[in-house]
Order: structure tokens, then sequence, then C-alpha cells
């Protein structure tokens, strides 16, 4: 089972031939991801690495190879639209790598997106990963391993030490879900909590958030309320001050509000343990869950 | 990005937002010309720096004459303002703006940000004018109104007159208000502005709606298509280390403490910084080196945290992924070699490549303290920094 991405994921590539695009596809081929199409507008007809037919419109690539699924490594100028191309084209599940895209980009695009059937994860994240079965994005396969734990992350690297450590202590994943570090982006939280609740294949969940806007918060008092799994959490940012953007464009304290402190007050009050420190991802995991 | 009140009082006469006449000054002879060409009889000289809090500070003086503005732009120009946005140094004024005095009736809130929330942008308006906007949402929330406006429709005119209403505007202050929000609106969009905020916005004498501060940031991410927001950019406003980040692509925010950090990812970054704090140090500063950073890249990194003197030990904390940890491990090198290592240094190194970048390291030579994960490096940057600060008499406290 797993969430979102499997064996039979047959994934489209938009911005195949770029440096980036390019490096990724061939790591997801690697890992044995099923990929189906490449589409960069004016390459059409050609072939990526001899395997992988080029179009110029992924609605030509959909109707060719029946992909169904999309990752977005285009530049952000262009990114938006890109994604837009991929809802349109009817592909269920867009997943957009590209950091750096216009926050007014992401406005249109999601209004673009309303009421079509299209779940999209990122921008701005590392992608998805179901080990064993199906990658899409950055991260390192090598450090996955398949089983139980849903991790759910606004941050690439976090994820990863997220996913080592529990590695390391033998327990493996059922799937990783980067959404991603704007502050417009398509699947939060709860949505990603929401899919590992209702998939028999995940048994317990780390979630890894960080300082800016109020997703964490919300996150905790659905948990309360829906989850019956358990859940640790995560914040990063505790240390971080007011006003200055760390690194990520949605990472920003403003106004007062979006601070590590009431996202970790928000997690204790609902019943979810934070880990102490960064180090502590998966053992705080392991002291309210054990895999059996 | 952030801009100078003049520069956003530019793009609000150029997209027909009312506010006073004014010229900007670099010198205390282009104030006075810039007060000869303004009406009177009252003049404001205005200190322009990017932090709030400027007339609190000293840094906003009312004037009735044309030698008092001489002699308070003699005052304001090249003193060390300081303010709650600036920190305890203060910020070098180096650039004033001359503005027309208002009648001032009534002094109201404007803002527009996005609500991260719903993806949409929202227009806040208060009749607490002039006061700090947080500290009325915790105290007084209902004295905000609020409109969300849709993407795709833009903002409407009903919007606009339940905000003029809410404000308490009467006649023909309620169609003027509509006419300014809606060009601030245009603005927001045309721009790529990440904020707008006029506070205040003032109704005047013969009720004129007028923007009598003006605060605009922009997208950074949207900078690509915005050439004539970027040649605002004030590079004095900003730290020197972070505009040399800048360069090479590099997250850097500098923070007071004494332990450095050199890590791959935001949320690591950020995490690191927290581990540090929790076994008891300060970060020196936040620095993502991003995924795909190559080997100059990273010695420029870490030559920037070298240049802060405040720096007792460096905390590297690599989780490669696209990046790859020898790559990291020749940067360091490099860079330790180009520059003296003076300091202690802690490297932790996992993923992609991470025996190739160990080996790297310890053939090197160089005196890298190891760290087997991110716990175990945290706690040995935190006593190195201890260490080197008791053995070189220096305290974070005594140089700050």
């Amino acid at each position: 089972m797993a969430v979102l991405v499997d064996k039979n994921t047959r994934l489209l590539v938009s911005g195949i031939t770029g440096n980036t695009g390019a490096f990724h596809t061939r790591g997801a081929m690697a890992y044995g991801t099923n990929v189906v199409a490449g589409v960069v507008p004016g390459k059409g007809g050609t072939m990526f690495d001899d395997i992988v037919p080029i179009f110029n419109t992924v609605r030509e690539a959909v109707e060719a190879t029946g992909a169904n699924a999309s990752s977005i490594y285009v530049p952000p100028p262009f990114a938006a639209d890109s994604i837009m191309e991929s809802a349109e084209a009817g592909i269920p599940l867009i997943v957009a790598i590209t950091e750096g895209i216009p926050v007014l980009d992401m406005i249109r695009a999601k209004v673009f997106l309303q009421g079509r059937p299209v779940r999209l994860i990122g921008p701005n994240c590392p992608g998805v990963i179901t080990p064993g079965q199906c990658k899409i994005g950055i991260m390192p396969g090598h450090i996955h391993k398949p089983g139980h734990v849903g991790v759910v992350s606004r941050s690439g690297t976090l994820t990863y030490e997220a996913v080592g450590q529990l590695t390391a202590l033998g327990v493996g994943q059922s799937t990783c879900i980067g959404i991603g570090g704007d502050p417009v982006k398509g699947t939060d939280f709860i949505d990603a909590l929401q899919l590992f609740q209702n998939d028999p294949d995940t048994h317990a969940v780390i979630m890894i958030g960080e300082i800016g806007g109020s997703a964490e918060e919300e996150a905790a008092e659905w948990i309360k309320a829906n989850m019956t799994k358990p859940v640790t959490a995560f914040i990063a940012g505790l240390t971080a001050p007011a006003g200055r953007r760390m690194g990520h464009a949605g990472a920003i304290i403003s106004g007062g509000k979006g601070t590590g402190q009431s996202k970790i007050a928000a997690f204790e009050r609902n019943g979810v343990h934070v880990s102490p420190t960064p180090g502590d991802l998966a053992s705080t995991l392991l002291q309210v869950w054990q895999p059996n | 990005m952030k801009i100078h009140e003049y520069q956003a009082k530019e793009l609000f006469h150029q997209y027909g937002v009312p506010a006073p006449v004014g010229y900007p000054a670099f010198t205390v002879a282009e104030a006075d010309a810039a007060a000869a060409r303004l009406p009177g009889p009252i003049y404001v000289v205005k200190a322009q720096i990017h932090a709030g809090g400027r007339g609190l500070g000293g840094g906003v003086k009312v004037c009735k004459t044309l030698d008092d503005v001489h002699a308070k732009a003699q005052q304001i120009l090249g003193m060390q303002l300081r303010t709650h946005q600036t920190g305890p140094e203060g910020q070098k004024v180096r650039r004033l703006y001359i503005e027309s005095g208002v009648d001032i009736k009534r002094e109201l809130y404007l803002g527009m940000l996005l609500d991260r929330d719903n993806g949409k942008i929202v227009v806040m308006a208060s009749t607490e004018g002039g006061m700090n906007i947080e500290d009325v949402a915790r105290d007084t929330p209902e004295r905000i109104a609020k409109v969300r406006i849709e993407p795709a429709s833009g903002l409407q005119a009903f919007q606009s007159r339940q905000l003029a209403f809410a404000l308490g505007l009467e006649g023909k202050a309620v169609g003027a208000f509509a006419k300014l929000l809606s060009n601030l609106y245009r603005l927001y969009i045309e721009k790529d502005c990440s904020l707008v905020e006029i506070n205040p916005l003032v109704v005047t004498g013969a009720n004129e709606v007028i923007a009598l501060d003006g605060k605009v940031n922009f997208d950074d991410n949207a900078l690509f298509r915005q050439p004539e927001i970027v040649a605002y950019r004030d590079l004095d406003e900003e730290d020197p280390r972070e505009i040399e980040a800048s360069k090479y692509d590099l997250n850097y925010v500098h923070l007071d403490g004494n332990v450095g950090c050199l890590v791959n990812g935001a949320g690591l970054a950020m995490a690191t910084m927290d581990i540090l704090k929790h076994y008891g140090s300060e970060p020196a500063n936040f620095l993502d080196v991003g995924g795909g950073a190559t080997a100059e890249k990273v010695s420029a990194a870490f030559q920037i945290i070298l240049s802060d003197h405040r720096v007792h030990a460096i905390f590297i904390n690599i989780f490669g992924g696209i990046m790859k940890c020898d790559t990291i491990a020749d940067g360091v090198v490099t860079a330790a070699r180009q520059v003296g290592l003076d300091r202690p240094l802690v490297v932790r190194l996992e993923g992609t490549n991470v025996d190739l970048g160990r080996k790297i390291l310890a053939d090197s030579g160089l005196p890298i303290i190891s760290a087997t994960d991110m716990k175990d490096g945290a706690q040995k940057a935190v006593e190195a920094a201890r260490k080197y600060a008791a053995t070189h008499g220096k305290s974070v406290a005594a140089s700050v």
C-alpha cells in the first residue's frame, strides 16, 4: 500500500533535460521508478538517455504514455505554468521540486487547481518516496527502508535526518512526503496526515515543521480530533529571530505569529510528543510506538 | 527585499496613491534645496533607514522654517539611529526625505499582505493608526477590519466600502479611499510585493486620505522580473557578510552567538541552531549552503563564518542528499588552508559519499574534530567554543 506513489506510478518529468531535472531523473530511474515521459517544449520527438520519450506538451505525453504522476524541475519563472499544464492534462499527482517560484504565481496556480481532481505536493520540496517502490524527487534513496512509519516534513534535509535515524534503528518507512518550505503550497500537514491515517500500511507518523504560518498548530488540533495512530513532532527554528527569513520563503516569524514556541505549545496541548532535539526524531517516536 | 520610505512613496505617486510631496536628500545642501522646492509652511525631515520606529528614535523632525530644516538635517544625517528594530548598535542615517507637512485630523492603519492560511491577499485596516499593529491585533482585535481578495476577480468595490465604513470615513473620503486601495492593490500585484503597510494613513482637515508613511517589501523570488525594484536595493542597509554570502547564492543570516554553523538545507540549518542552544551555546549565524553547493561555495561560506570574530567554534553539519559529502570536505579543506584554521572545527558528515568525505578530512592533516551524529557534533562544538573562549580570554558578552 503506502500513499501517493508505488510500483504502479508512471512518472512524467517536466524539465527533464535541464541539469537538475536530468540528474534526478537518472536517480529516480536507478531507484526503480518507472519514468515514462519527459516534457520539454521544442524537444518533442527526441529521447532522454535513449530510454525516455520527450514530448512538447504534457497533454501529448499523457495521451501517449498514460503518465499518472508528474514532477516539476522547470526553473522558477516558468514553474507555475508547468504545474497548471500538468493539472490541465489530468495528471492526478504533481510533485513540484522547483525552489523560488514567485508567491503571486503560486496563488494563481492554486486557483487554477481548485475543482480539478489533482493533488499538488510542494513546491520547494524534496518530493515523495515510497521506499523500495517509487522515488519522485531529490532525496537520497539509499537511506530509506520499506516499513510502516510515515514521515511528513516542510524541510528536505530534516526529512533525511528522520529517515536516517529510523533506518539506523532498523525501522522502515511507508511513505515520506516533503510538503515544502514555501508559504503557498499544495498539500499541507493535515492533508498528509489524513492520507497516513487512512493507509493500513502506515502505523505511526513523524511530522517535522518549522517556524512561520500556523499549519502546525492546525495539524496539532486535527491530530487530537482525528488520528488514531501515534504521531510525534519536531519544530525547527526555535532560535530564529523574528522578521528574518530563514532560507525557506515560508520560514519567517512575522507579526508575532508562527513562532516555534507557539507550535510546540499546540502539540503539547493536544498530546503530541515533541522531540527535544533534531537528534531525537526517531527515538521520540519509539517512546510512544514500537514496530511489531 | 526592503526599500526606503521615499522609494515607497515614489511608487505610491507613480500608482496614484496620494502621499505628501517630498524629495530625498543625501547631503545637508540637498536637504536645503529640497525644502526650498516645497510650498511650506510645515516641513518634515525624515531619516531613511529600513527599520521602523524612526520617530521615537529621534529620526523624524517637524520644522517650521528652512533654517530649522537645515539644522535638523545636519543633526540627523550621519547619526546612529537606534530604534526597537535596529538593535542596540543602531543604523547610520545616510539618506533623508524632506516632505511637506500635513494637516492631520485622524490617523488610520492600512496593510496588505499574504494570508498564508488560504493563499490570498488580505487587506487590514484599523482606526488605530500610528500604533504597532501587532499590539492592536493582540489587545483590541475588534479594531482591525479585514477583507480577503479573490485572486481571480481581484479587489471589489464593496470590499473597499466595507473597509472605508469600518474606518469611519465620510463623504468624499469614502470614494478617495476606494481609489487609493484599488491603486495600492495594483501596485502590490504588478510589483510582486510581499507587504504594503501605510501607518499612518491620515485623513486631513480637508477630508483627503493620504499615505503619511509607506513600507513596501517585495517577494525575493520575483525580483528576476522586477529590475526597477532591484535598482532600489540599498546595500548600506544590509549586513556586509550577508551581501558577501548572497554573491555566492548562500542563505546566511547573521546572529549574535559564538558557534558558527555551516549546514545544507534550511530546516537542518535552523535545527542545528536550536540544538546548539539546547546544549548551552548560541548560534552565530544561520547558513544554508543549499543542495547544489560546489567546493567554491563551501569555501566562501567557511570564510564568511571565520570573518566573524565572535565565532569561537564552527560546526559543520551535513546530511548529504544531492550535496555530496566529498564536495563539502573538499571545500572545507581548501578554505581552511587558504585562510588558516584558527578556531576549533567540528564536522558531522552523513549521506551521499560519506566515506569519501571523511577520508578527505582525515587525510588533510587539519585539526578537525569529527562527530558521529548531530547530537555528538553539537555537544563537541559547544564544548570547543567554551574552551576557546576560556583560553583566549574572550567572551561573547564582552564582544557584543
